[in-house]
């Protein structure tokens, strides 16, 4: 299955799915850590993809969503965004009401 | 080795009534900030707007910036923001 295929599988098959340096415990950079405090203050479960175990899926999931860094954050098969947009919506409390919509 | 100059210079060429400060935060010319305005963003979700930051810079994106921490406002928020 090519990459493009295997990141439209988990972005199809979870309702909230961010791509990251490292895991959700260990994250490898800065920007990911910040991503994953944001999910995490908000309590929503997540499937975390470390792209550094993956280099097809690290280049794949940046075509995949014209975006050209991670992390990359996905809810209900859309690209919501970076760690960036991600905080904004989280301090103006957007993503919690997205991730509290129903599907 | 990038250059923030660089960032703003392309940044400004690409994006119609476009103002951007770029900062070097960690002074090693891989991590950048940047504070964007341009009328090109009226109306656009922040993801479009950040890619039309990203597109400006092309495959420096991809080559040269390591990182570049995004606010995308339109000129009305920019206004609001900067009065």
């Amino acid at each position: 299955m090519s990459a493009q295929d295997r990141i439209r599988q988990t972005v199809e098959g979870n309702r909230v799915v961010l791509y990251m340096k490292g895991t959700a415990d260990y994250p490898q950079c800065g920007f990911s850590m910040r991503a994953v405090s944001v999910l995490r203050a908000i309590g929503v479960e997540f499937v975390a993809v470390d792209v550094l175990a993956d280099p097809e899926v690290r280049e794949g999931v940046k075509a995949y969503s014209n975006w050209p860094t991670i992390p990359q954050l996905y809810v209900d098969r859309e690209f919501v965004g970076g760690s960036d947009i991600m905080m904004e919506m989280y301090e103006s409390g957007e993503l919690e009401k997205l991730i509290a919509a129903a599907p | 080795m990038f250059q923030a100059e660089r960032i703003r210079a392309m940044v400004e060429a690409a994006l119609p009534d476009c103002r951007a400060e770029v900062l070097d935060d960690a002074n090693d010319g891989e991590h950048f900030s940047a504070r964007v305005t341009s009328s090109a963003f009226v109306g656009l979700n922040r993801v479009r707007q950040h890619q039309l930051v990203y597109a400006a810079l092309g495959d420096h994106m991809r080559r040269d910036i390591h990182a570049l921490q995004l606010k995308t406002m339109t000129p009305d928020e920019w206004a609001k923001e900067t009065r």
